[in-house]
């Protein structure tokens, strides 16, 4: 016999033995990452809480930690992300739109592919150096607002070009055939079908690379953001601060009070970013809704 | 293929008819590779010309370097001319644009834009500055696709709430709203069902009167049903072309015979 | 009346389409921006450290163990900074990696699809996060934790850094390989249940070595990001360039050195602003090395099941 039944059947204890407890091991350090978030939002709540009032968004950053607010680093993050969505937006879509409408499906175009998905990966903080040399230094345009955003969108273009690519190409090709038989351009097809089909898609794409603009620190760092700003910008030339900017000035204090104020500002900022997570939903809902 | 080219002349020597679109020893390739073969042929004015032939024969792509849709393929090139009213559809003077607002185009799926009935039809008319009353062009439209009684009351819901074969005579409709010179259907029955591939071809026999028309299929009794003239395609040949009732009939080559015969294909 | 007018039948070009030209041009032009920004780094990068190594001999750059930029006596060893990079690297790379996978095969093969749409998110949530956010998590709970256990650790370490930078690169472990296992073709699996294999034997001997391109890029693009992470880590390990073994020191990574020189008020144009581009050009080098390899297996896990 080749099986020997009963060495088979204690070896088969074991094999199912081993295959219960890997299935265990799995599930369980899956789980711990999610408890990690969940310790993560817990020890900020604790922290920061006590410190979430309506003085705290509403003052400017103090020595005195209970004078200290995040007023200007507030104002800040909406002037940046405002600027870097109206510069990030049309250029990543047009580059979208080029590569899968308009170009042909060559050497360049897969070139530029790669080059994207190649420039995705680049640390964020070799773009803050790239501001810092180009933006702040080549065209003098200073520690301003602008140079945030534009090296902010420098960093967002490759995430919003991929995302909105893949919106785009979820559109089927019948639709463009559809409209080109009528005697439509290339762009008249594009605007009137294809971009309103991949709306939702491309939307929920700029949305999420939004919020990564607003977490990134390095780069507004590199390109000179002030940590200590007790005046709001009133214009793209202005120097200014962020939350992200606030809260690691804060984090990196010695003084245990500073630690919690950094909290409140994290607590500010999840929330930031929950809020733009949640219309993203609600934009692709809607959207979709209207669609079928 | 001189054979071919002398029996196509022999047969539109009985007609007085007028050629709308003159094929003149046209190839198109894809990367190099021939898909269809030197084929001349004419194709007149009012009339309904069928290609047929098996799959893979080349029967599309030939249809779709009619109104230049083969610009959007990759790698496509193709040799030759097409004479549209006196005009070669590929000399470089031309715009392709213009050339697809006559030639105007059905598809094998039916493919309505995700919007609502009404702008199925208006869209195309408005972008290329229509500017007579619109709802009287979608309503005449959509009768003249035998549609209109079906859909006069929800004009503005979504397309793609109606059936499949509803959707094909919208898309017919959506051509015709440009008022094309000539109709290009690629297998437009073919994902439909039997009753509503009787819908269609009852409407193409209506159209006949002001539109010339140039439909591909696969299903040779759709051909010899509705076609005056019909060209059979194999492996990128134009093997014959001639009036429906001789192909299907008396026809001059042994293949042919044998593909409408049904013995192979 | 539908009745064709010759007088229209025209198919010339009568003038040439100038809003569409001018939208291809706008559309082209955009896309020439990533080439550009490509292009501007990568120059950028290159003139500057050009013109630092006419002041430093590149062997003492890269083979330096001293790395002074600023005070006198100077030394520019770039050997602490890039063995600190390597620490928390390493470190981030032996908690995630394991973990991650684990996670990715929970979520690929056992989980259920309602267990999976409720975990997924959350850890992609996790990558959300901001990395800044990750610096105070290191200070305030990973270090006091460490140092309940370790009397002798120092405040700013290596070890918290590699801890919390592991955490955030796990998410991305974990869902991309989730990804390649799933794209695994469902008639394998079956193949091997059908000779009778446990579900321990199909994962680890049939799905993991199938879907193992994925799961090798996924790891890649991991390290990378570890490589380029810079707040949490110049939070949490310090700004001590040091050429130690012990994960108990505080360190300075390539990343945290850029913070600190773009922190301070150096003049531009000094040797030690030119260090700034030098060590960056490194960073991203290293950088790109590892994303273009990662892409290389990844088009060839591509060709393997589309």
């Amino acid at each position: 016999m080749a099986f020997s039944s009963e060495r088979e059947k204690l070896n088969l204890r074991k094999r199912h033995a081993r295959a219960r407890g890997f299935a265990f091991l799995c599930a369980l350090v899956t789980w711990s990452s999610v408890l990690i978030l969940g310790i993560l939002l817990f020890q900020v709540c604790i922290d920061g809480f006590g410190w979430l009032d309506w003085e705290f968004i509403n003052s400017f950053p103090s020595r005195f930690p209970d004078r200290a607010g995040i007023k200007s680093a507030l104002v800040g993050t909406m002037w940046l992300i405002s600027l870097v969505a109206a510069i990030s937006i049309p250029v990543g879509v047009s580059t979208a739109l080029y590569l899968e409408e308009f170009a042909a499906k060559g050497r360049l175009s897969k070139l530029i592919e790669v080059n994207i998905a190649n420039l995705a990966g680049v640390p964020s903080i070799v773009y803050g150096i790239l501001g810092l040399a180009v933006f702040v230094r080549y065209f003098a345009l200073g520690r301003s607002l602008i140079s945030g955003a534009l090296t902010m969108s420098l960093l967002i273009l490759p995430i919003i070009i991929i995302a909105s690519r893949e919106a785009i190409r979820t559109v089927p090709m019948s639709i463009r055939y559809a409209a080109l038989s009528l005697g439509a351009t290339r762009w008249q097809t594009t605007w009137a079908h294809v971009l309103p089909a991949s709306f939702p898609g491309i939307m929920t794409g700029v949305i999420l690379s939004l919020s990564r603009a607003i977490g990134e620190t390095a780069p507004i760092i590199m390109i000179g953001a002030l940590t200590f700003v007790a005046f709001l910008p009133a214009g793209p030339m202005d120097s200014f601060t962020v939350l992200s900017i606030q809260i690691y000035n804060w984090v990196a204090r010695p003084q245990p009070e500073f630690h919690d104020l950094a909290a409140a500002g994290i607590i500010v900022l999840l929330a930031v970013l929950l809020l733009m997570n949640a219309t993203a939903i609600y934009i692709r809902s809607k959207t979709e809704r209207r669609l079928k | 293929m001189s054979m071919t080219e002398s029996r196509t002349t022999a047969n539109q020597g009985k007609n007085a008819v007028p050629a709308v679109l003159d094929i003149r020893d046209v190839s198109v390739l894809y990367s190099g590779k021939a898909a269809v073969k030197n084929v001349s042929c004419k194709i007149l004015k009012n009339r309904i010309t069928a290609i047929i032939g098996p799959s893979g024969c080349g029967k599309s792509t030939l249809l779709r370097s009619l109104n230049r849709m083969n610009d959007f393929v990759d790698g496509v090139t193709i040799e030759g001319e097409i004479l549209f009213t006196d005009q070669n559809l590929y000399s470089s003077d031309v715009d392709p644009v213009e050339v697809r607002r006559r030639i105007g185009m059905v598809f094998q799926k039916p493919n309505p834009f995700p919007k609502s009935i009404y702008n199925n039809i208006s869209w195309g008319p408005g972008i290329n500055g229509y500017n007579g009353s619109m709802d009287e062009l979608v309503e005449r439209s959509l009768t003249q696709a035998a549609l209109w009684e079906e859909v006069k009351d929800r004009l503005h819901e979504s397309a793609l709430n109606l059936s499949g074969g509803q959707q094909q005579r919208l898309c017919i409709a959506r051509a015709l709203a440009m008022e094309p010179q000539v109709l290009l259907m690629d297998e437009p029955c073919s994902a439909l069902d039997p009753i509503s591939t009787a819908h269609i071809e009852d409407l193409m026999f209506e159209l006949k009167s002001r539109y010339t028309i140039v439909i591909v299929t696969h299903n040779m009794q759709q051909a010899a049903r509705i076609s005056d003239f019909t060209a059979f395609m194999e492996m990128g040949n134009l093997i014959e072309f001639g009036e429906t009732d001789q192909i299907f009939t008396r026809p001059n080559i042994k293949r042919t015979e044998e593909y409408v015969t049904g013995r192979f294909g | 009346m539908a009745t064709n007018s010759p007088t229209n039948s025209s198919i010339r070009k009568l003038n040439k389409r100038w809003g569409e030209f001018m939208i291809k041009s706008w559309l082209v032009v955009c896309s020439a921006l990533s080439l550009i920004t490509t292009a501007a780094i990568v120059i950028l990068l290159v003139v500057e450290s050009f013109s630092f190594f006419q002041n430093v001999s590149p062997s003492e750059f890269f083979f330096g163990t001293r790395w002074v930029p600023i005070l006198e006596p100077s030394s520019f060893g770039v050997l602490p900074l890039l063995w600190g990079t390597l620490q928390v690297t390493i470190g981030a790379a032996l908690i995630a990696i394991p973990l991650g996978l684990a996670s990715a095969i929970y979520l690929s093969e056992y989980a259920s699809d309602r267990m999976r749409s409720w975990v997924k998110p959350a850890l992609e949530l996790l990558a959300g996060i901001p990395t800044v956010v990750y610096g105070y998590f290191a200070l305030t709970f990973i270090t006091p934790l460490l140092r309940n256990i370790f009397p002798e650790i120092q405040v700013f370490n290596a070890l918290s850094a590699a801890i919390v930078v592991g955490i955030m690169i796990l998410p991305t472990i974990a869902t991309l390989s989730d990804n390649a296992l799933r794209a695994v073709p469902e008639s394998l699996r079956q193949a091997a249940y059908a000779v009778g294999a446990t579900s321990y034997e199909v994962t680890t001997r049939v799905v993991v070595p199938a879907g193992l391109s994925g799961v090798m890029a996924s790891f890649l693009l991991a390290i990378s990001r570890a490589i380029g992470e810079t707040m949490a880590v110049t939070l949490a390990a310090g700004q001590t360039p040091n050429l130690t073994l012990s994960m108990f020191e505080s360190i300075q990574t390539m990343t945290s050195y850029i913070v600190q020189i773009s922190l301070g008020d150096t003049p531009a144009g000094g040797v030690a602003y030119q260090t700034l581009f030098a060590v960056a050009a490194l960073l991203f080098f290293i950088t790109l090395i590892i994303n273009i390899i990662s892409q290389l297996i990844l088009e060839r896990f591509r060709e393997v099941y589309d």
